[in-house]
């Protein structure tokens, strides 16, 4: 395979400033979530604690086998999002090996408002689903919540997409011989109570879970009697005598081992029908990434010096570099896994889509997994372009980004901005994982652009009314504008919305890659059947 | 070698081995170099033994109590006669010191490989045993034993022999009425106390004084004698490590010995010997005091488990020089023949956990793996990888003999070839006698019989400073062995390079740590290990009681290498299930890997049964079916291995029933009884 030389200097003053600017953006997601992954306020920790249980990130490292990577899931979920602070939307998610097996990991966070669902919890949920419907990945939902948020039932409850969506997923799931494992480590009330009643195996922790449709409280104003949590519905009550659990903990770790101990007897074998070879190391520092994104994103940079920091011994062997410039397309390694890269160095032309197009036609006709770097400000503009049929070369892209049954991966390593996001394989079009750096920004189109059009309007609108519109004016209209586009267009605002699995830092992008590439291949990838491209 | 006979037409053919586990393994392989055919004899629980595959011929003897096996006389002399076996050694234990067994012998016509039945009698009884000594003109301990019990008799005693001494209950036991007198003018008021102590703990007051050692050596001298009037010393072992009067280590020559000491100990043994007419492989054991005068203990008459220090000294077979004597042949060398070349240390490898008071253990070896023998390491043992360590006998798993041409040396090879030794399944005294070895005050020789209680601290390294250095190191072995075994595991997978089989602790965002609690002497240390990665390379950032050390290491077999703050460094490493045993050059260090508590699993609490904690005997029931008891009211004692145990209720409750009497044997983990909780 051919090696890319790298041209950058890691000495040279723009490289160390720009890794400066990096560094501050890593340096505060970090700090960020650093708080956040503490879950509720001090009180509620204490609480929790005091009565014997582990709080739930100490439950999912219990959970993994030992020393397995966790591939946390949108960290930052309703960041800033709620009046409440809700870290995390208040449910850890990711994926971890247990048992031997690469698993959906769901557990609440009952130190944050009771572990009860936010509109975003639901969603975080059943993305995590999803991910695992996907990619064919066991479930393992650690059950200690309250049930959906009452305040915020309207957003919650009734939509297709809202609670009753995580019972048909387990459901369908467990159709598909996809296995679902419920740990009952605190309540589940309600509907709550359908996640280890609709599990495979369930497990519940002695005097800590309960399982009830309707709590003490309820059923005292229902009927008039009175009962105790406990023998309403804890783990005596549903091992012994309801059979609604199946298993019965002495204590968390006790229910974790079990946990492990029935992914362990899945007989699942990962059915890795790929060619894989040994890793090799990138010849260049995954570090050095921070220095080659410029610091002002305007600036152009060689998106060839990211994948020889990304991928095994920075081998990428190019398809059609004379063609198409603006978009790179080659096939290399991570972690020793065949992958086709695409990966913008510019704006998209009617060339470079059309060899998107070819290239994902090669790597889904030869099942080799996509991945995308996504740094694009769009297809482009102008008379001679659309002349040229612009946007039938962009719907071939897009038509092959969409149909392509192959495994992709996207990561925003800078813009993301209109139908760019699209033909680069956007949240819409489906990639197994969409991941963000913390300098990307993501939008229909620039702030600057979508002023400028919007005060172009405005204009025309002054114009026909014959009033006039002074500079002065014109850039007060922009500035909110612009800033709102900033504002709503940062990762923080779209990773608290889930339109992406999370933020990661750029340096570890070859790590986080690999572990969801290897994820990906416990489901068998599939034959490919293109819709019309228009020629 | 001009004295040795070449084998002459009375050598026996065949003989039998009147015992078992490692020296009947031992006396086989002697016999088979000389062309002699072998009989074993087994219980029960040795049906599958080592010794009885050695051996040309087996015979079944009875049950695994030794009572009702290897103890029944008729049974093993019947067994020599119906295989034709001329001889029969005994080893040491069971029968070998039996006069009557011996005297059956002599009867049927079998050659007993040992002492004439007289020479066993006289030493049978110690007092007796001393009246000849003092005969013979053989220094005992000076003591007056009199019944003229005025003080001043007894004082002048005291002033005659010389200061400390120490006074006596003559029914005394258990160190009551006992006290030491250090100088003529304490004397008064000891001997009154004593005698007060005496009378209320015994009801009587009779006394007797004894010279008071203060730092006594055990000292025994090896002698050999046959039926020609011949007799030889084959020098002397030092046996003062002990523990609850149990040999741990033993080494020939004893170290600051004059040629002189030794020649008139060795006189002196020799003159034991023949004043009692013996015959064969006999040992006299005296204590030696600082200022070099020794006393007559007790002679033991057959073949020690600690020969083999004497014979890599000597380059002699000793079990080859007991069968021909027994045989008739002259002793195969004269004292003017006998050399001390070098020095040995034997260690012997007890199932026993040294850090509980050595209370024995029993369980399967699961995995058994003895250092490489060769010209400085042998390996005396009875037990095979597999094996059970049962209740019926002697928990000894192996002896490890090393020799060296000097104590230095040799003690270097003794701790290496422990560091060796692997064994799994059942706990070992491997990492005691590391640390024994290795202990400054053993290497530097000031060693008497207290040695093991006196240093106490160094030898359980009871000092946590001394962990600075071993708590992260052990950390680091977790995690570079959790490693190295997924990569294995992760080699026979159809995703062999996944990164999820990285045992990193990968973490996004946050850093990589994992979180580990070891446990040494039962005191808890929670360590982090952090996995850092520079370019290819994994390094890890310890942490103990907030200090952060810098490690990198590897592991290569047993062996662990690490750089710690850049100090390099290595340690053998021995891993049984969640403990891990660190050998270093200033000791052993034994942690437990403390996992997560997962509670009682048993759905069923307390009501139910009691088990037994051990392999042993039924001493006494204390209650019985029906009692209501009290939580931890003891209901019953077990012995295994001179160590009692009691059985405490668990809880307040009621015996439902008992299964077992007094008297029976009990496997460990066996219900004891039937119980019912009550609140």
């Amino acid at each position: 395979m051919a090696k890319i030389i790298s041209k950058i200097n890691p000495r040279s003053p723009e490289f160390i400033e720009n890794a400066q600017a990096m560094q501050v953006q890593v340096d505060d997601l970090k700090e960020k979530l650093k708080k956040i992954k503490l879950g509720g306020g001090q009180r509620s920790r204490d609480r929790h604690l005091s009565r014997g249980k582990l709080l739930p990130r100490d439950r999912v490292n219990a959970l993994l086998d030992s020393g397995s990577p966790f591939l946390e899931l949108s960290q930052l979920a309703a960041y800033e999002v709620y009046e409440d602070n809700v870290p995390s939307a208040g449910i850890i998610t990711g994926l971890g090996r247990v048992g031997g097996q690469e698993c959906i990991i769901v557990a609440n966070d009952a130190t944050v408002k009771g572990g009860t669902y936010y509109p975003l919890t639901v969603k975080k949920h059943i993305r995590a689903q999803t991910i695992a419907q996907e990619n064919n990945l066991p479930c393992i939902y650690l059950v200690d919540s309250g049930g959906a948020n009452l305040p915020n039932q309207d957003d919650v409850f009734p939509d297709k997409e809202h609670f009753g969506r995580i019972f048909f997923n387990q459901a369908n799931m467990s159709a598909q011989a996809i296995p679902q494992i419920a740990v009952v480590m605190g309540s589940c009330t309600a509907g709550g109570a359908y996640v280890p009643a609709m599990a495979d195996e369930s497990i519940i922790v002695k005097e800590q879970g309960t399982i009830f449709l309707a709590g003490p409280p309820l059923v005292k104003a229902a009927t008039g009697e009175v009962v105790s949590a406990e023998d309403l519905g804890g783990a005596d009550v549903h091992c012994r005598t309801s059979g609604v659990a199946d298993h019965y903990a002495q204590n968390d770790h006790h229910a974790l081992e079990i946990a492990r101990t029935a992914i362990a007897n899945l007989n699942r074998v990962k059915p890795v029908a790929i060619n894989i070879q040994p890793i090799q190391e990138p010849e260049y520092d995954s570090n050095e990434i921070y220095g080659v994104i410029p610091k002002d994103s305007r600036q152009p940079f060689d998106i060839r010096e990211i994948i020889a920091r990304v991928v095994d011994g920075s081998e990428f062997d190019e398809f059609k570099a004379l063609y198409g410039t603006t978009l790179v397309c080659g096939f290399s390694r991570i972690f020793g896994y065949p992958v086709g890269i695409i990966a913008n160095n510019g704006i998209l032309f009617g060339e470079s889509a059309q060899k998107g197009a070819h290239f994902i036609e090669l790597c889904a006709q030869r099942k080799i997994p996509l991945v995308f770097l996504q740094n694009i400000t769009g297809f482009m503009v102008g008379q001679q372009y659309e002349a040229d049929g612009i946007a039938k070369h962009g719907a071939k892209m897009v038509t092959a980004v969409a149909t392509a049954q192959v495994p992709k991966f996207t990561v925003l390593i800078g813009g993301s901005f209109g139908a760019g996001n699209y033909g680069m394989c956007g949240r819409a079009y489906d990639p197994r994982f969409l991941f963000m750096w913390p300098n990307a920004r993501i939008s229909v189109m620039g702030g600057e652009q979508a002023a400028g059009v919007l005060a172009q309007v405005k204009r025309d609108q002054k114009d026909k009314l014959g009033e006039t519109w002074t500079e002065k004016e014109e850039a007060d209209f922009k500035q909110p504008i612009i800033d709102n586009y900033e504002h709503q267009g940062h990762p923080y605002y779209a990773s608290a919305r889930l339109w992406d699995d999370g933020i990661i830092d750029p340096a570890e992008t070859r790590q986080v890659l690999g572990l969801a590439i290897s994820a990906s291949l416990n489901k068998p990838i599939e034959d490919t059947k293109f819709g019309i491209f228009r020629m | 070698m001009s004295q040795i006979i070449s084998k002459s037409a009375k050598m026996f053919t065949k003989i039998l081995i009147a015992n078992r586990g490692e020296i009947a393994c031992r006396v086989i392989k002697t016999a088979r170099k000389m062309g002699i055919l072998t009989v074993a004899v087994y219980s029960d629980a040795d049906a599958n033994s080592l010794h009885v595959s050695m051996a040309d011929e087996a015979i079944y003897l009875g049950p695994s109590p030794s009572r009702e096996s290897y103890l029944l006389a008729e049974k093993v002399i019947e067994a020599a006669q119906r295989t034709g076996a001329q001889a029969i050694h005994p080893g040491y234990g069971f029968l070998s010191e039996n006069a009557d067994f011996c005297r059956m012998c002599e009867q049927r016509n079998i050659k007993f490989i040992g002492p004439p039945v007289g020479a066993i009698e006289a030493m049978g009884s110690k007092s007796a045993a001393k009246n000849i000594m003092e005969k013979a003109k053989v220094p005992l301990v000076p003591g007056y034993h009199g019944e003229d019990q005025s003080e001043a008799v007894i004082k002048k005693a005291a002033d005659d022999m010389g200061y400390p001494v120490l006074l006596k209950a003559t029914a005394g036991g258990g160190g009551k009425g006992m006290r030491q007198v250090w100088s003529e003018a304490e004397f008064s008021e000891g001997f009154a106390a004593a005698k007060r102590e005496a009378k209320s703990s015994f009801g009587d007051d009779t006394m007797l004084v004894e010279k008071y050692l203060t730092q006594p050596r055990h000292v025994e001298i090896q002698v050999f004698c046959d039926n020609h009037k011949n007799a030889v010393f084959l020098f002397e072992r030092d046996c003062s490590v002990q523990r609850r009067h149990q040999k741990v280590i033993e080494e020939a020559p004893a170290f600051g010995m004059s040629e002189e000491l030794r020649n008139k100990m060795g006189e002196s043994a020799i003159k034991s010997a023949q004043a009692i007419g013996y015959q064969g492989a006999g040992t006299v054991e005296f204590l030696l005091d600082v200022d070099g005068s020794f006393y007559f203990m007790e002679m033991n008459t057959r073949l020690q488990v600690e020969h083999p220090v004497t014979e890599l000294i000597t380059g002699q077979d000793l079990v080859e020089w007991q069968i021909r004597v027994a045989a008739g042949e002259t002793l195969p060398k004269t004292q003017d023949e006998l050399f001390i070349k070098g020095h040995a240390f034997e260690a012997r490898i007890y199932a026993e956990d040294a850090n509980n008071d050595f209370l024995p253990a029993t369980g399967k070896l699961n995995f058994l793996q003895p250092p490489i023998e060769n010209d400085f390491v042998r390996v005396d043992t009875g037990v095979r990888q597999g094996d059970e360590v049962s209740v019926f006998y002697d928990p000894m798993i192996a002896k490890l003999i090393v020799w060296d041409e000097n104590r230095e040396k040799a003690l270097q090879r003794l701790a290496k070839a422990l560091s060796e030794y692997r064994i799994n399944g059942v706990t070992t005294n491997i990492d005691f006698l590391y640390n024994l070895a290795t202990c400054p005050p053993f290497i530097n020789e000031e060693i008497d019989t207290g040695f093991i209680e006196k240093y106490q601290n160094e030898i359980f390294h009871n000092d946590e400073q001394m962990l600075a250095d071993e708590l992260p190191m052990a950390a680091l072995y977790l995690v570079l062995s959790l490693e190295s075994k997924a990569k294995q595991a992760a080699e026979h997978t159809s995703d062999p390079y996944s990164p999820w089989n990285n045992t990193n602790a990968w973490r996004l965002n946050e850093a990589h740590i994992h979180h580990l609690i070891l446990a040494h002497n039962d005191i808890e240390y929670p360590v982090t290990v952090e996995q850092k990665r520079q370019s290819s390379d994994s390094y890890y950032l310890i942490t103990v009681a907030n200090k952060t050390l810098d490690c990198q290491g590897r592991i290569s077999e047993d062996t662990l290498h690490v750089s710690i703050d850049g100090y390099r460094s290595q340690a053998t490493i021995s891993r049984n299930g969640d403990e891990i045993s660190l050998y270093r050059q200033n000791g052993a260090f034994n942690f437990t890997y403390i996992q997560p508590d997962c509670g009682n699993n048993d759905i069923d609490d307390a009501n139910g049964g009691l088990l037994a904690p051990m392999n042993g005997t039924m001493v006494s029931v204390l209650i019985k079916a029906g009692d209501t008891v009290k939580k931890d009211q003891p209901l019953m004692i077990m012995e295994a291995m001179k160590m009692e145990h009691t059985i405490k209720a668990p809880s307040n409750g009621i015996v439902d029933s008992l299964y077992y009497a007094e008297g029976d044997m009990v496997d460990g983990g066996s219900e004891l009884l039937a119980f019912t909780t009550q609140d």
